[in-house]
Parts: structure tokens; C-alpha cells; sequence
């Protein structure tokens, strides 16, 4: 059972988020991967976040599988022209891979290497129409693939965007994402559910599944920063000055990570939980809120079997216990 | 109209150093409108290169002349008889003006006095604006007259990336979001409906780019 399964399931979702760090070390990664196990419903694996140089987003993603974790592979237009974006998508499903995030990428200047060429040869809309075009069997200058991918697609979408105008195309460009094959948003980090509600509300008619997402803060001086330095985040003074008093910062954060959790259970379909270093702290957070293991669909020591349905490359996954004659989501 | 900007001096001054006759050629178009490569700039130029010289104790002989255009055969042909005179030509036009020159007159080397920057317009006295790409599949109608693929950092054309702060651009910080201008200007025309549809990603032109007009070259 794996994420796509999750979401047509009904059930309220929650996704968890690695960053891939610079260099070839991945050990502190699965131990926090490990830990998220069975209590998530898929991990995102971030791609060259903040465009800083390190351990690409679709071989971390393989190694999740292989610990039988569902990965929502992020895919940027940053560095890619469409070839390779293609070439890639194709080279992610053979390694297992069956969730995407399309994103547009953070420009190169804002990195570690503020030299590099920007690509942006798509955006993260037609990157969904290039994803889309391949689950049918076609690549993007119309060429018949032999053997086709089946992705769940998905994107993002920044609820917080501080202005009127900024808001609505937000919307707008929402709608052209579900067009173009989106079925699922994770949103940027919410601190205000109020604002949050009312976002849900003129989104409503879309009909599609949304992810709030929930940064947890660190310290009243990343909460901050991230006020002044990233868009569509604001973390409400009442929340900073929570985090400048307490003695307990993790207690602190989990507690007000678990309210937002909380909260956002009657307004979307799930939360995606950015824990940016503090991954261990995810299984706090959801017990905090009240998410029980039941709740989730345990992908604990799953495995891969292909569907027994004629004609379907599709596959399904179960644990061990459960393993019997079936058939992929699709039946 | 091409904006370019003045070489630094001492650029100028290095690659004329071997040289005793120079004769320097503003371009009367863009150049002059964006007050880089016009009359009043080659004379400031050629004052400027002399006096240098002259401190040094190393003499130069420096011309100056102004054509209308330095992309048009015709106009560069009424320096050929001059030019004869002069060991180099410094030219103050865009790219394009110094090649045509080049082209035209092959004897003598053609050196650039300016960058060409952008094709643009200016949006205060002394600034100046990128806002055509030139890439050569014009979507303008769709965006109420504001280019998204050469005002926004990452030629986005379904919209905004998101990362927009009080209306502000949060790669390139002093421009406004260029999407934050286009909705702005459709609110106006009522048009907002302009930004629904999917557009498609753009073709790729590669250089260098031609325009045949059949009707002009094709025979009588």
C-alpha cells in the first residue's frame, strides 16, 4: 500500500519531507527515514533544495523504496531541459518510483552556485502535461514510448502569497496544474489556520486533495528569518515569542506543530510535515495531534508484487502477512 | 530600442594601445537614445583617450564621426573614404553595428567601445529596463502588453513561481513580480480571463536566427 492507495482510500493523509544532504552520506537520512516508517504515508525527497548542490532527489528516492518507504519524487525545471526531465521521470519509474511533485525550482542565483545556468525549459505546469503525456505512452514530441510509466503526479501550491493578486494566481495557476494531471497539493508552511481556511474555501470548488503543509520552527529566530526570507511563510509574533520563552524548544515546537496538525484536519486531506533536520521529531508530532498508527496504512516491511490484472505493469504493496494473489489500486 | 553601456575607460584604453590613428563612430539610433553611443559620447570619448594619451606622453590621433544608423549598409558606406585614413575604428553602436561595419570595411580592425545589454526601454531618467527577449514567439497579446519571458527571472509563462514579497521579485530584489504587473494591467482591461489556458512551452530558435521575406527577395 503506498501513497496513491492512501489518498483513494479517503483517509487523512500525512506526508514527511528528507533533504538529501551535500555529499555521498546517507546514513543519518534512512535512520530518519527509518523512523518515519509505517507512520507516514509517503516521504518527499527534496531536489537540490534552496539550489544548493547535493545528492539528487531520484537516487535517494530509490533507496527509499528499497527500505520500503513510498517517495514522492520532487522534480525541478531548474536544472533540466525537457529530455532530460523526461529521461529522468522514465529512469525514476524503472527504479520504483510512483509519486512526482512538479516545481518550478528556486532560481540558481538564490544557492551555492549562483553561476549556474538556469534551465526553466518547462514550468511546473507543462512538466505535469510532460508527465501526464508519458503515463499515456508518449513522450512530449509525440513519440510512442516501449512501455510506459504510471506516476501519480502531484504539485504545490503557496496558500500564504501576501497579496490579492499574488493569491488569485495562485489559484489560477492551481487550476491549470489539476488540468495539466495534478492529483495532489502540498502547500507551502502554514502558520495561520485562519488565513489557511479561507484559502481551502475558494479552492473548494476544485475538487482535488490538499496537503497543508507545517514547517516545524527550531527557535523564534528561524521563525524570524523565515518571516523575512521566504515567501508565503508568516509565523504570527504570539508563535515567536512562544519559542524565545519556553525552556523545552522541542517540546515547544512539536506542541504547536501538533495544533496546526489538529487544526488542519477539518479544513484539507492531510498535512505534509517539513521537519528541515528535525525528522526524529515527526512521529512526536503526530502522536501529539492524535494520529494513531491505526490511522495509517502500515507499509511497515512491505513489498513490491507485480498486479496479477492481464496487461497491467502496475504493482501493488503489501507486507508480508498480508501477501496474496491481488491486484494494483486500478482494480 | 538595444541598450548598451560604455565599456569601462580603461578597457577602451587597453585594447587601443598599440594604436596611433583611431577613429571613433557613434551610431545616431538606440545608442544615442540611451545617451551611450551618441554624439555628445563619442566626443567625450575622444577627448577623454586623448588627454589619457597625452599625459603618458604617447600621442594619438582620434577622429570622430556620427551616422545615422550603424546597422545600414548605405550609412556605413559614408565612412569607408575616411576610414581609410585611420589605423582603427572604435565603434560606439550595439553588436550589430559593429559587425556591420566590419563587414563593410574589411581592411581595417573594428573594435567595440560599448556592451550591448538588452533590448529595453526607460522606466526613469538614467534606468533603463529589459523588456524583450527577442525569442521570436510573441505571447504579448495573452499578457496585457508585459513580457513574462523576458521580465521574469525564470521566463515563466503559466504564472507566477510563488515567490513574490509585497509585490517584489524575489530573485532579481528591485523589480516588481512581473506576473504582479500583468494581472495588474488585466484587471484594468478587464481581461483577466487572458490568464486562464494552459500555454504551451516555447519553441527553441537556434542561432544564429534568419528572416527571409519572400516578397522582397524573390525575383520579378
Amino acid at each position: 500500500m503506498g501513497f496513491r492507495e492512501a489518498l483513494d482510500s479517503g483517509k487523512f493523509l500525512v506526508t514527511a519531507e528528507v533533504g538529501p544532504v551535500k555529499g555521498t552520506e546517507t546514513d543519518v537520512l534512512l535512520e530518519d527515514a527509518e523512523l518515519l516508517k509505517g507512520k507516514v504515508d509517503a516521504v518527499n525527497v527534496t531536489d537540490l533544495q534552496s539550489s544548493v548542490m547535493r545528492l539528487g532527489s531520484m537516487a535517494v528516492c530509490h533507496l527509499l523504496v528499497d527500505h520500503g518507504i513510498d517517495p514522492v519524487f520532487q522534480v525541478t525545471c531548474r536544472d533540466r531541459n525537457r529530455l532530460a526531465l523526461q529521461s529522468d521521470l522514465l529512469s525514476a519509474w524503472v527504479l520504483g518510483i510512483r509519486n512526482v511533485l512538479s516545481l518550478t525550482g528556486d532560481h540558481p542565483t538564490l544557492g551555492d552556485h549562483p553561476d549556474a545556468m538556469p534551465v526553466f525549459d518547462l514550468d511546473s505546469v507543462s512538466l505535469l502535461r510532460a508527465i501526464s503525456r508519458l503515463n499515456e505512452g508518449f513522450d512530449m514530441a509525440g513519440n510512442q514510448l516501449k512501455g510506459a510509466p504510471d506516476f501519480f503526479p502531484g504539485a504545490v501550491v503557496n496558500p500564504g502569497a501576501d497579496n490579492e493578486a499574488a493569491l488569485e494566481m495562485q489559484i489560477v495557476k492551481m487550476e491549470k496544474k489539476i488540468e495539466a494531471g495534478a492529483k495532489f497539493f502540498q502547500t507551502q508552511g502554514i502558520f495561520d489556520l485562519d488565513l489557511f481556511e479561507k484559502f481551502m474555501k475558494r479552492v473548494e470548488g476544485l475538487k482535488t486533495t490538499v496537503l497543508g503543509g507545517i514547517i516545524l520552527l527550531k527557535s523564534a529566530g528561524m521563525a524570524r528569518f523565515m518571516n523575512k526570507n521566504v515567501a508565503g511563510v508568516f509565523v504570527p509574533e504570539p508563535l515567536i515569542k512562544e519559542m524565545e520563552e519556553t525552556k523545552d524548544k522541542v517540546k515547544t515546537s512539536v506542541k504547536i506543530a501538533a495544533e496546526l496538525v489538529k487544526g488542519m484536519k477539518g479544513l484539507c486531506q492531510g498535512v505534509h510535515i517539513m521537519a528541515i533536520g528535525w525528522e526524529k521529531r515527526v512521529p512526536m508530532v503526530l502522536e501529539e495531534a492524535g494520529l494513531k498508527e491505526k490511522d495509517i496504512l502500515r507499509v511497515n516491511n512491505a513489498q513490491s508484487f507485480d498486479c496479477w490484472r492481464r496487461g497491467c505493469r502496475d504493482s501493488y504493496r503489501v507486507s508480508p502477512q498480508e501477501k496474496r494473489i491481488s491486484y494494483c489500486w486500478h482494480s | 530600442m538595444v541598450v548598451a553601456e560604455i565599456k569601462p575607460f580603461k578597457e577602451i584604453k587597453d585594447t587601443l594601445k598599440h594604436y596611433k590613428k583611431v577613429l571613433i563612430v557613434g551610431c545616431g539610433a538606440c545608442v544615442t537614445v540611451c545617451l551611450s553611443g551618441g554624439r555628445k559620447q563619442v566626443e567625450l570619448l575622444a577627448s577623454a583617450l586623448k588627454t589619457s594619451r597625452k599625459v603618458e606622453g604617447d600621442e594619438i590621433m582620434v577622429g570622430e564621426m556620427l551616422i545615422p544608423r550603424q546597422c545600414e549598409p548605405k550609412f556605413v558606406d559614408m565612412i569607408k573614404g575616411e576610414a581609410g585614413k585611420y589605423e582603427v575604428i572604435l565603434s560606439m553602436g550595439c553588436g550589430a553595428g559593429v559587425q556591420e561595419i566590419a563587414e563593410r570595411i574589411e581592411n581595417i580592425p573594428v573594435l567595440p567601445a560599448l556592451n550591448t545589454t538588452f533590448i529595453g526601454m526607460a522606466d526613469e531618467k538614467g534606468q533603463y529596463l529589459e523588456v524583450c527577449a527577442a525569442c521570436g514567439d510573441c505571447i504579448l497579446s495573452k499578457t496585457g502588453g508585459i513580457c513574462p519571458v523576458a521580465r521574469c527571472a525564470k521566463s515563466l509563462i503559466n504564472g507566477p513561481c510563488g515567490g513574490s514579497r509585497g509585490g517584489m521579485c524575489e530573485v532579481s530584489k528591485d523589480n516588481p513580480c512581473v506576473w504582479q504587473l500583468i494581472y495588474d494591467r488585466l484587471v484594468k482591461l478587464n481581461m483577466l480571463h487572458l490568464l486562464k489556458g494552459i500555454s504551451q512551452p516555447k519553441t527553441r530558435s537556434v542561432h544564429p536566427r534568419r528572416m527571409v521575406r519572400e516578397d522582397l527577395t524573390s525575383k520579378k
